[in-house]
């Protein structure tokens, strides 16, 4: 069975819901869905074609060795590299920059702190310029992730730790429903492995979805997720 | 939008504050291209008088031009730019932000130097507000020119002499009208002309600029 075919059955496992009336309830459309979605790096394939969706109150963790194009893959979903081929909907329309802006927030490997800065005042710059969800305050934030404290520490005197733990603060704060997590673990102790997986178990409890990368060195979060495991050349995904 | 703009000002305007001594760096070195021109000129006034539009106006543009490097080469490379991307706000209203916030923070402290630096050019006190005009609405001009090509060398890890080769020729209309409005003045002639033509390219630049270096950036940054 190819690993498309899995898929299906898996959420159509998902879907099949006892109703007394038998009138089928209508689905409402997946948070993000993506159809047919390639993606090749000097024209050779990296990935895809890929179809896949994510809903509402669901984690997708993407499995797969260094190299494999997890980030890629993140990237093109997040608009910042254009696929060759295929798009993603979200929900149910397809996806221009602005639902884009609206609904994804990313974390990628680069932080993103302006190092002068101080640890509250990145926040406050990146808050700006992408919202802030109601009623959260980045008092709340700071103390969320384990900062408490380090509020007018300078993004430079912030270890590599303590700057994913900030990032992490970003997506606490960011009103979008999904968050696509590139390698979120790396770099963390123990304790902000843990705060990884208690920030995506509240997030998908609010609603939310998200995509976490991760080369497989790490927990997963405790949660249902499916899985995406990315092989070199080849695509499977498990349930 | 406002908002946006406000903090990425704001941000600028921090980082300046926080890394004072660096503000003062493009203005020491439009001081020391003068200083070098007056020194190999002689000390002549009515020589250093007569090239003292050019030499002034080539020392602010090559100073601009080594602080170009730094408009987006720090916020590609720490990621600021991919958030950049993924913010609700358009890239090219950010870029435009951006161009505005580089340009207070090196040209502007530049500007502030020139009538010093035109007193050391001999630079008769007449002409010094028609220089400072034709500054005033050369140097956004070149900032934004600039701009286009900064973003269209940023995926490179070292864009160097590039910049240089890519921006100067882009640079020399600017260069022709500012200084040649001086010129003009100082031979009895009309210089609106030349002041109206640059502030006609800097009004199509203000729109023009932002929007192409945004689609260069957009093109650098999937390169990675």
């Amino acid at each position: 069975m190819r690993w498309k075919d899995e898929f299906t059955c898996w959420r159509l496992r998902c879907r099949i819901v006892i109703h007394p009336c038998a009138v089928p309830i209508p689905s409402s459309p997946s948070l993000l869905t993506v159809r047919g979605l390639s993606f090749s790096r000097n024209e050779e394939p990296l990935f895809g074609p890929l179809d896949f969706s994510v809903d509402a109150g669901e984690a997708l963790l993407v499995r797969g060795d260094n190299g494999v194009g997890k980030t890629t893959l993140l990237r093109v979903l997040a608009g910042l590299l254009r696929a060759d081929q295929g798009g993603l909907e979200i929900e149910g329309h397809a996806a221009d920059r602005e639902s884009r802006a609206r609904a994804i927030a990313y974390l990628g490997h680069l932080p993103a702190f302006k190092a002068d800065l101080t640890s509250l005042e990145n926040l406050e710059f990146l808050c700006a310029l992408h919202g802030r969800r109601e009623g959260r305050s980045f008092e709340a934030a700071m103390a969320t992730v384990g900062l408490a404290g380090y509020e007018d520490s300078p993004a430079r005197t912030l270890s590599a730790g303590q700057k994913k733990r900030l990032s992490l603060a970003r997506m606490w704060l960011s009103p979008a429903p999904l968050w696509l997590l590139d390698e979120p673990y790396a770099n963390l102790d123990l304790d902000g492995i843990d705060l990884v997986n208690r920030l995506i178990v509240g997030h998908l409890d609010d609603g939310g979805a998200t995509l976490v990368t991760t080369h497989g060195a790490y927990a997963a979060p405790p949660v249902k997720t499916r899985e995406l495991v990315m092989r070199r050349a080849r695509w499977e995904a498990a349930a | 939008m406002i908002g946006a703009a406000r903090a990425l000002l704001q941000r600028d305007l921090r980082l300046l504050w926080r890394r004072r001594g660096d503000a003062l760096q493009p203005a020491l070195f439009a001081v020391l291209v003068v200083v070098l021109f007056a020194l190999g000129l002689g000390g002549e006034a009515a020589l250093l008088a007569k090239v003292a539009p050019a030499v002034l106006w080539l020392a602010v543009l090559l100073s601009g031009m080594l602080s170009l490097d730094t408009l987006f080469r720090g916020d590609a490379e720490d990621g600021s730019l991919d958030q950049w991307l993924l913010a609700p706000v358009p890239l090219s209203w950010l870029v435009a932000m951006r161009v505005l916030g580089h340009w207070l923070t090196t040209a502007l402290p530049l500007l502030l130097a020139v009538p010093l630096l035109a007193e050391l050019m001999q630079l008769p006190r007449a002409q010094l507000p028609l220089l400072m005009m034709s500054l005033l609405i050369g140097t956004p001009l070149l900032s934004l020119i600039g701009a286009v090509v900064a973003a269209l060398t940023v995926g490179m890890r070292r864009a160097g002499i590039l910049l240089a080769l890519l921006a100067l020729p882009l640079y020399v209309p600017v260069l022709v009208f500012g200084a040649g409005a001086v010129a003009a003045d100082a031979q009895g002639l009309d210089a609106s002309g030349a002041l109206l033509m640059m502030g006609a390219g800097l009004a199509a630049s203000a729109v023009l600029a932002p929007l192409t270096a945004a689609a260069a950036l957009r093109i650098a940054l999937s390169g990675e």
